[in-house]
């Protein structure tokens, strides 16, 4: 399948990136990974006139701490989510999620930047971002803008972003007691329904929760029923049954397609709401031995 | 048109192309790499998988341009002087392939599997190619052949 033609510029700053999107009059389109984009202009279901690839930005990608938050560059690619030893010690839910997204070839290309701009509604990491209440750092010709992960996805691939702006980074607190738990399509590994949980644990009790769920409904949503119910319970799997079981209240639209009926969505969604909350109430109350987990192994031999 | 430079197994092909063009069109149909096989056209199939500078990616997925300055590594790249590599050699000794479509693109995405993880549980093999279709076999001889390049069976 061959996608309309375009136009093509590679952006060599931030800066660059942003000039020449306010250039094209909204006729560009970014590319990093371009795993999201690339599929739609095969299908021709995007046919930007220019693309303007933010690949190799300097400083564009990468994960690190900083006075107790967590900046995960927008042009940081799945796998390296995935592999982060950060991550896995400070916040070990990105990680785990970044592992689930389709397959090692997509986690090799796609970037967290362009997941969350295209926000499809089946996508992995919006739940995640939701659950960690995390902030999105644009920049555009007027400067930066942050959005609330709460108030950034607005509709079916629709979110707070003008056609100008660039997604630079995302930051968060770190969460240890957080996971993600989805059902997923088995041949693209997109969220039938996904869920992420995160806890804010003390005295053995729940002070606050973070639920993120995705794959649902047009968009990705925070449950608030769930996260009410948890607050101030105590940290019992009971407890968190009777919540889960909230998950479906306030959902009024859910998607139906050849993978899955509205009524199996309905029905799953308090399942992987329970498996997600199971999933960070262990990690809550995981031993300190319990933090020793590491990534993927890795090898100083390269076969070639 | 958009002037790319590529490392291609090891050689830096030149080349003039739209910025349209695919990786994998640009690998098969200019370089006529033909080992790098198209199968769904829709980033699933992982028959189009190469290395770009080092790492398992999906050539249907790509435009040409995007590789610019990249080093790309095809099932044609693998062998060295007449020997085949590790996982050629175990893809031919444990019958890993029936039709061989998917065979280019399967021992790609294991050569990234075994860099990061040179001794794979069977359960690591089957993530590791889990980006990759194979519409004959049922796996298992698949899952054999990376064993056996590992040095396992």
């Amino acid at each position: 399948m061959i996608p309309t033609p375009f136009d093509y510029a590679r952006a060599t700053s931030l800066d660059d990136a942003v000039a020449k999107l306010k250039a094209s009059g909204g006729r560009a389109k970014l590319i990093a990974g371009g795993h999201s984009l690339v599929p739609l202009m095969k299908f021709r279901l995007s046919e930007p006139a220019a693309l303007i690839d933010i690949a190799r930005i300097p400083g564009l990608s990468g994960i690190r701490e900083q006075e107790g938050r967590i900046h995960i560059g927008a042009g940081t690619v799945h796998h390296d989510v995935a592999s982060s030893a950060l991550l896995r010690d400070k916040c070990p839910v990105v990680a785990d999620t970044a592992a689930q997204i389709g397959d090692p070839q997509v986690r090799h290309r796609g970037t967290l930047g362009g997941s969350l701009a295209h926000a499809d509604p089946a996508a992995d990491y919006p739940a995640v971002v939701l659950a960690l209440d995390a902030d999105i750092h644009l920049k555009g010709p007027k400067g930066w803008r942050v959005v609330k992960a709460s108030d950034f996805f607005k509709d079916l691939f629709t979110v707070d972003m003008e056609a100008d702006e660039i997604i630079v980074s995302v930051q968060f607190a770190p969460v240890r007691a957080a996971a993600y738990a989805k059902l997923h399509q088995r041949a693209s590994r997109y969220a039938i329904v996904g869920v992420a949980a995160a806890l804010d644990v003390s005295g053995g009790r729940v002070e606050s929760a973070r639920v993120g769920l995705t794959g649902a409904g047009s968009h990705a949503t925070r449950l608030t029923a769930v996260e009410q119910a948890l607050a101030g319970q105590p940290l019992t799997p009971a407890a968190i049954g009777a919540a889960a079981e909230r998950a479906g209240a306030g959902l009024t639209h859910v998607n139906a397609d050849i993978h899955a009926s509205e009524d199996y969505r309905r029905a799953m969604v308090p399942v992987f709401t329970r498996r997600a909350l199971e999933g960070a109430l262990r990690r809550a109350t995981a031993s300190t031995a319990g933090r020793q987990r590491s990534g993927p192994s890795s090898s100083g031999t390269r076969w070639r | 048109m958009a002037q790319v430079s590529i490392a291609v197994n090891g050689k830096v092909r030149r080349a003039d192309v739209e910025p349209r063009l695919l990786l994998v069109h640009f690998l098969r149909e200019q370089l006529r790499l033909t080992g790098t096989h198209v199968g769904c056209d829709t980033s699933q199939c992982g028959a189009c998988t190469v290395l770009i500078d080092g790492r398992s990616a999906k050539s249907c997925t790509l435009f040409a341009v995007q590789a610019d300055g990249s080093e790309i590594t095809t099932i044609e790249g693998l062998a060295r002087d007449g020997e085949l590599h590790p996982l050629q050699q175990g893809f031919w000794e444990e019958h890993g392939l029936q039709c061989g479509y998917c065979t280019p693109g399967m021992i790609m995405a294991a050569v990234t599997l075994l860099n990061d993880t040179p001794k794979p549980t069977e359960q690591q093999i089957r993530e590791g190619i889990a980006g990759n279709f194979c519409r004959c076999t049922g796996y298992q001889h698949i899952v054999n052949a990376i064993q056996h390049a590992a040095g396992k069976r």
